[in-house]
Parts: C-alpha cells; sequence; structure tokens
C-alpha cells in the first residue's frame, strides 16, 4: 500500500528509520502508558482529578493516538505535531510540581475550589506523588521525540 | 518481529496490568469494606434511623442516601418496588450521606419532619422536585421550602423550624456522616444488605444480593 500511494505523490512518502520509530514507539508507550495510570487513579480508585491534573490530561491523553498514527505507518513528521502538545502539558506539570512541593504558594494556586492541588492525596502508594510521575512522563516523551527527530535527518 | 507486533504488545500488556491492577485494588476495597461492617457492625443502624417495611424482616437494606443525588433519585422507585416484591420479608433503613453541598440543611428538614410523622411523603417531594432545587450538584434548602410550604399544608411550620434547630438533629446527622465514613459510603448511595456491601454498584447486583439473602434466611 505504501508503495502504491508513494507512487502518486512521491513527496509524502514517510522516512523509514527503525531508530526513530524506536523512539517514538517509546514515547508513544510512555504516554498511553501515563493515560492509562491516569483513568486508573480517578476510575478505579476514586481519586478526583484536580484542575491542574486535568489540563495535564488534556495535554497527555492525545499523545496516545497521535503518537500511534505516527507509528503505522511510520511518520517521523509525527515528531512536529506531537512536541507542542508535550511542551504544553510541560509547563502545566511544573507548575503543579512546583505547587505540590510548596515552591509556590498556596494562595497563588488557581484551583481553590474542589480538589486542592497540593493535596497529599496524590501521593501513590504513599511516597510516588503523582505530579512527579506525570513530570516523568512529559520530560522523557520530549526527549524521546527530539531524539526522533535528530535520528531521522 | 515486525513493528506492528510492538504496538499490538505493548497495548496488551498495558491492557492488562490495568485489569489486574483493577481487579487486585477493588478485590482488596471490598475486603477492607467487609472488615470495615464486621468490626463496626453497630453503625449501621442507629436508634434515630428511619425504617421502611416490617422490622421483623430478617433481611434488611441499609441505604446511605443524599436526597441531592440523581442516582439516589433514580434507584428510589427501584429500591421500593424491591421491598414491594419480598413483602414482609425485606425492610429498608434509610441513613445520611449528605455529601453535596447544602445537602445537610435538607437532611435537617428530613429529620425535623419526620417528628410529625412526615419524613416518607416529604422525601418522595423532594426526589419528585429535585430538579427544581438541586443545581449543578449543589442544594438550596430554601428553594425546597418554598416548594414544601406550597405543597404540604398538613405540616405544623412553626413546629418544623424549631426542630431543625434541635441539637438531637444536628446530631443524628453528624452521627450518620461519622458512620458512613467508617462503613466506606463515600459516594452515595451505598446499600448494605444483612451488612454486606454490594460487589459493585448496580442495580442489578443489589437485586441479586437481596435475592440470595432472602433465599438464605426464609
Amino acid at each position: 500500500m505504501n508503495t502504491q500511494r508513494s507512487a502518486i505523490n512521491p513527496t509524502i512518502q514517510p522516512a523509514i528509520n527503525p531508530a526513530s520509530w524506536k523512539f517514538i514507539f517509546a514515547s508513544w508507550l510512555i504516554a498511553t502508558l501515563a493515560t492509562a495510570a491516569s483513568l486508573f487513579f480517578s476510575e478505579v480508585m476514586d481519586l478526583v482529578p484536580c484542575v491542574l491534573c486535568w489540563y495535564q490530561r488534556i495535554f497527555m491523553f492525545p499523545l496516545a493516538v497521535i503518537l500511534l498514527v505516527g507509528l503505522h505507518p511510520l511518520d517521523v513528521r509525527v515528531v512536529r505535531y506531537a512536541l507542542p502538545i508535550a511542551v504544553i502539558g510541560l509547563l502545566f506539570t511544573v507548575y503543579h510540581c512546583l505547587l505540590f512541593y510548596g515552591f509556590i504558594p498556596e494562595n497563588l494556586q488557581p484551583c481553590s475550589e474542589g480538589v486542592s492541588c497540593a493535596d497529599a492525596s496524590m501521593e501513590l502508594f504513599g511516597f510516588l506523588p503523582i505530579p512527579l510521575l506525570s513530570l516523568v512522563a512529559f520530560i522523557s516523551i520530549i526527549i524521546l521525540l527530539l531524539k526522533a527527530r535528530a535520528t531521522a535527518k | 518481529m515486525k513493528q506492528s507486533h510492538y504496538t499490538i504488545i505493548g497495548l496488551v500488556l498495558i491492557a492488562l496490568a490495568f485489569g489486574l491492577t483493577t481487579f487486585f485494588h477493588n478485590a482488596e476495597k471490598n475486603a477492607q469494606v467487609a472488615q470495615q461492617v464486621t468490626e463496626h457492625s453497630d453503625s449501621l443502624i442507629r436508634n434515630h434511623s428511619v425504617r421502611a417495611g416490617n422490622p421483623l424482616a430478617k433481611v434488611t437494606i441499609v441505604e446511605f442516601l443524599d436526597p441531592a443525588c440523581k442516582t439516589c433519585l433514580q434507584f428510589h422507585p427501584m429500591v421500593k418496588d424491591l421491598i414491594l416484591q419480598y413483602g414482609d420479608k425485606v425492610n429498608l433503613v434509610v441513613r445520611y450521606a449528605p455529601l453535596h453541598p447544602g445537602s445537610e440543611q435538607m437532611v435537617a428538614i428530613l429529620e425535623a419532619v419526620k417528628m410529625q410523622g412526615q419524613f416518607w411523603p416529604v422525601l418522595e417531594l423532594m426526589f419528585e422536585t429535585q430538579t427544581q432545587w438541586a443545581i449543578n450538584h449543589r442544594a438550596h434548602p430554601e428553594k425546597f421550602w418554598n416548594i414544601l410550604v406550597n405543597t404540604k399544608k398538613d405540616l405544623d411550620y412553626e413546629k418544623l423550624q424549631q426542630d431543625m434547630n434541635n441539637p438531637a438533629i444536628s446530631q443524628a446527622i453528624q452521627q450518620d456522616v461519622a458512620d458512613g465514613q467508617l462503613l466506606g459510603a463515600t459516594k452515595t448511595p451505598t446499600f448494605f444488605v444483612n451488612g454486606k456491601p454490594l460487589p459493585s454498584f448496580g442495580f442489578e447486583q443489589l437485586h441479586r444480593l437481596v435475592s440470595e439473602e432472602v433465599a438464605e434466611h426464609y
């Protein structure tokens, strides 16, 4: 099917590069894992997502879809579309972590109603804070996407 | 191995991990609730709790409800039918779980009308008119008060207002809230049938548990 398509319009043929496939695959895996984990927190563990968690979800969930589309067949240009989403998600996560660890005072946080974004209940198993998990996920996705772009060149 | 195989394996592994952790988490939670209930069996029914149906029935449904809760509204006729279906074998105990803002005052109205023997008609009225006084998950007791005054002319409203300030009422509500937290009734409605929590939430599950208990005790 690929050869057919490239025969019609050779300019849209995606660059096949196994190394960048691996990087995009890894970033997709992390995004999907993070999506599943956040759904687990809210739907199974009944943790109500706070406002900042919602914004991070908004930018994490589409990555699980868009990166999968970019993998089959491999289209390295998916990095171009996924990267801005991941970077915006990272900004929210950084803000959330600063709030969670008290670098930003409580009264400056935007979520005064509902669930507090600095709530201790966000610690998974008592020691893994969810904002930190989110931070690790977004940073690794961004690094992997940048690596995918670098190897494709 | 083809690239698509990796993707499928990744998806399957994540789905499997999700399913397994969900299963174990729920099993652990149910065991915890069951243990809480056996340890605090006196928390299930209090002297002030309202009961419907045969007081000597061998099967008792305890329902933690919030008059402002939409699901409680939907369950209400179904639970009523369930009790009627089993005649004098099953009865119902109502406990309060005022989880919505403003619900505590709604519950105080219920406790006060109970003193005039009007608990059930007023609870019915609350559910019937819920959309008018429960807006965006917030109860507006003053809106319901207007409905009540216009609908039920046979209530002594002076006495009702006095009774609502009776400390025994707020004590009863606080007791229900404390018991609800102890028994894990963090969502409404929460049901216990002869002290047993539902394996998972749903009317079918409630029906099944009730019929099992009836079969066991009769």
